[in-house]
């Protein structure tokens, strides 16, 4: 266990291409911390960075209490789990996971043990051990791979979207297993994936990257409730936020939508009125009402999800797409009118140009 | 299993491989049905007259310690030409996989010598190794090894076309352990990375098992050719000499047949040989369906 101090890292590849724009993060022991983004924004970069594997171009990692940045993958004491697992094809699902405690010089009683314990903690049995990682399903292949990381007992876990060849029934559980997994043995753990379901259950921080930029870094329910930028918001949340163009009302303290919907705000100041903004709301929020003077939307399209319905539609003339999350089935037909509304702390306001919070 | 695509017969298809099966029938069939009938034939030592002798030649052959020491001697030939070859070209590839400037010159470079004609191959080495003109016998000469000269030590000589021999056929194992390499997806070696594994126990543990099934179709395939396509090199260096130490099997077939006009006993070699080439193709097939899978 170690905690892991990530300062000022950029990378460079070496064709000149900049991944990593600066990040700064000081993850404390047993943390679990997630890095998430779209693909390309170089979560694995940052990632492979702190195992070891690719080059840091300036800044510096610290595990523990040593600067890594140049050492070897093997002397910084982290296991890794990768997307596409790397077992290795010519050995038995034991030897891959003893591999790396042979290397260390480990006694073979020592070994065989350390083996049992990690294949009981991942239900594998003692036949599948002797099996080649190839006549073994993907979910199995997955849990060799954790199982080659626990038995180094290392003082770092890294996980690169290890769940993502997995169908999704698998992927839900073995989510649970990795979580289980890491609040039981306490060890530090980063996380790439794109999934922002799993990265919202699995982190205890969550970062969220952007072309190589940090975008917000903070625990999940920080993320959800204010999110720092029109990206963050757009990308937390499921289904995602909804974003229309609005004006600040001449009072200030309301926000106009262009099909003269008006909603009002909470007491923050300021917002000077007649101020361009993006507002954003998420689907979950606009909530029904019975009340005059309400906004109303016209429904467009109703998906039934069995426990939720989802119902897309637009405010008077403004022609941005809503989505609307309602629990349980509704009776809502396409050209209804849905009266809404929102509590003012649920609305997010974020400036055009630089997509930032106001 | 593959699922097979059902066309309405036709007879298109027998066109279009007849050519294929004209050739095979011109070129291979019809001379090694001539050698296997050659082979049971006793002429004697004018060419006047033949005679039909079953398989006299055969035996003669298997109780003769000449062709039997050519036997050995062409195994012990080609093992050396296939090790020497391919532990260069491991070598070579391994250090082709982590340029990074250059890497096509560099690969360009190393894939000519595998253009050079057997023959010209053989003449390059020879001279470079000659006693009174060679460049290397000069240097073995400053190193105080004065002795040397393959035309009078056979052990020289065999050494002299087994460099020859695997030297050519370098580029060729090149390409494909270096292909083989590229195959092993990078994450494997940064998995070893991890665990501990520094580049030599990479090599050891990860990338030469993984290489294996590369590494038996080359072995196969450099023991063809060294059984089989040297001729050249060891006629150009040593004609077999000296005191028959390269004579390997496909030059005694030569030497018996056209210089020393034994047609029978060379064609039963031949035969022999055939048998041989036949038994390593069959092993080849065989074995490179077990491939590993990553
Ligand atoms: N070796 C390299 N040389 C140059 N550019 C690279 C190299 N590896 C990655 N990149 C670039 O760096 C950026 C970040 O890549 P990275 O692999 O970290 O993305 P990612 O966030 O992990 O994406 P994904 O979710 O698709 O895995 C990408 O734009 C990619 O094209
Ligand atoms: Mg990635």
């Amino acid at each position: 266990m170690a905690q892991v101090e990530i300062k000022g890292v950029e990378k460079v590849y070496p064709n000149g291409f900049k991944a990593i724009h600066g990040v700064d993060i000081d993850i404390a022991e047993g943390e679990f911390v997630v890095l998430v983004g779209p693909s390309g924004c170089g979560k694995s970069t940052l990632l492979r960075m702190v195992a070891g594997l690719e080059r840091v171009t300036a800044g510096t990692i610290r595990i523990g209490e040593r600067v890594v940045n140049d050492l070897e993958p093997a002397q910084r004491d982290i296991a890794m789990v990768f997307q596409n697992y790397a077992l290795y094809p010519h050995m038995s699902v034991f030897n891959n996971m003893a591999y790396g405690l042979k290397i260390r010089g480990m006694s073979k009683a020592e070994i065989a043990d350390r083996v049992q314990k990690a294949a009981e903690i991942l239900e594998l049995s003692s036949e599948q051990l002797t099996r080649r990682p190839n006549q073994l399903s993907g979910g199995q292949r997955q849990r060799v791979a954790m199982g080659r990381a626990i038995v180094r007992e290392p003082s770092v876990f890294l996980f690169d979207e290890p769940l993502s060849n997995l169908d999704a029934k698998l992927r839900v559980q073995m989510r649970v297993e990795i979580k289980k997994l890491q609040e039981r043995l306490g060890i530090t753990s980063i996380y790439v994936t794109h999934d922002q379901v799993e990265a919202m259950t699995l982190g205890h921080r969550l970062m969220v990257l952007n072309e190589g930029n940090v975008e917000q870094l903070g625990t999940p329910i920080e993320l959800y409730e204010k999110p720092a930028s029109q990206f963050v918001a757009g990308f937390i949340g499921s289904p995602s936020m909804n974003f229309m163009d609005a004006r600040i009302g001449a009072g200030g303290d309301t926000v106009e939508l262009p099909g003269g919907v008006s909603l009002p705000l909470d007491g923050a100041g300021g917002r000077e009125p007649g101020r361009a903004v993006v507002l954003g709301i998420r689907p979950e929020h606009l909530e029904a009402t019975t009340g005059s003077d309400v906004a109303s939307l016209r429904v467009d399209l109703v998906e039934l999800l069995g426990a939720d319905t989802l119902i897309h539609g637009h405010f008077g003339d403004d022609k941005a797409d809503m989505t609307v999350r309602l629990q349980g089935t509704s009776t809502l037909r396409p050209g209804d009118l849905y009266p809404c509304a929102v509590d003012p702390a649920h609305l997010h306001l974020f400036d055009p140009d630089s997509g930032r919070r106001i | 299993m593959l699922k097979r695509v059902h066309f309405p017969p036709s007879v298109l298809p027998y066109l279009l491989v007849a050519p294929q099966v004209a050739i095979t029938i011109v070129f291979f069939i019809w001379p090694a049905s001539q050698a296997l009938y050659q082979s049971l034939l006793l002429e004697d030592a004018f060419g006047l007259s033949t005679k039909f002798v079953w398989f006299e030649n055969f035996t003669a052959l298997f109780s003769d310690d000449q062709y039997l020491d050519a036997f050995k001697r062409t195994f012990v030939f080609s093992l050396s030409v296939a090790v020497v070859s391919m532990s260069a070209a491991l070598l070579l590839a391994v250090m082709a996989d982590r340029v990074i400037k250059g890497t096509t010159a560099y690969r360009t470079l190393l894939i000519w010598p595998y253009a050079v004609a057997p023959a010209v191959a053989g003449a390059l080495w020879m001279f470079l190794f000659d006693p009174t003109l060679g460049i290397v016998a000069y240097v073995f000469d400053m190193l105080g090894y004065t002795s040397w000269n393959f035309r009078l030590n056979g052990n020289e000589a065999m050494v002299l076309v087994v460099l020859a021999a695997a030297w050519k056929q370098i580029s060729y194992n090149f390409l494909f352990f270096l292909a083989g390499m590229q195959a092993i997806p990078k994450s494997l070696i940064e998995a070893a990375a991890i665990d501990g594994a520094g580049p030599g126990r990479r090599f050891w543990t990860i990338v030469f098992p993984l290489l294996s099934p590369t590494t038996f179709f080359l072995l196969v395939i450099n023991m063809v050719y060294a059984f089989f396509e040297t001729f050249g090199i060891i006629h150009a260096v040593t004609k077999g000499g000296p005191a028959k130490a390269t004579e390997i099997l496909v030059f005694k077939v030569y030497n018996d047949g056209f210089v020393g006009l034994d047609l029978g006993s060379s064609a039963a070699q031949s035969v022999i040989l055939m048998a041989i080439v036949i038994g390593l193709t069959v092993i080849q097939f065989r074995y490179i369906e077990r491939k590993v899978e990553y």
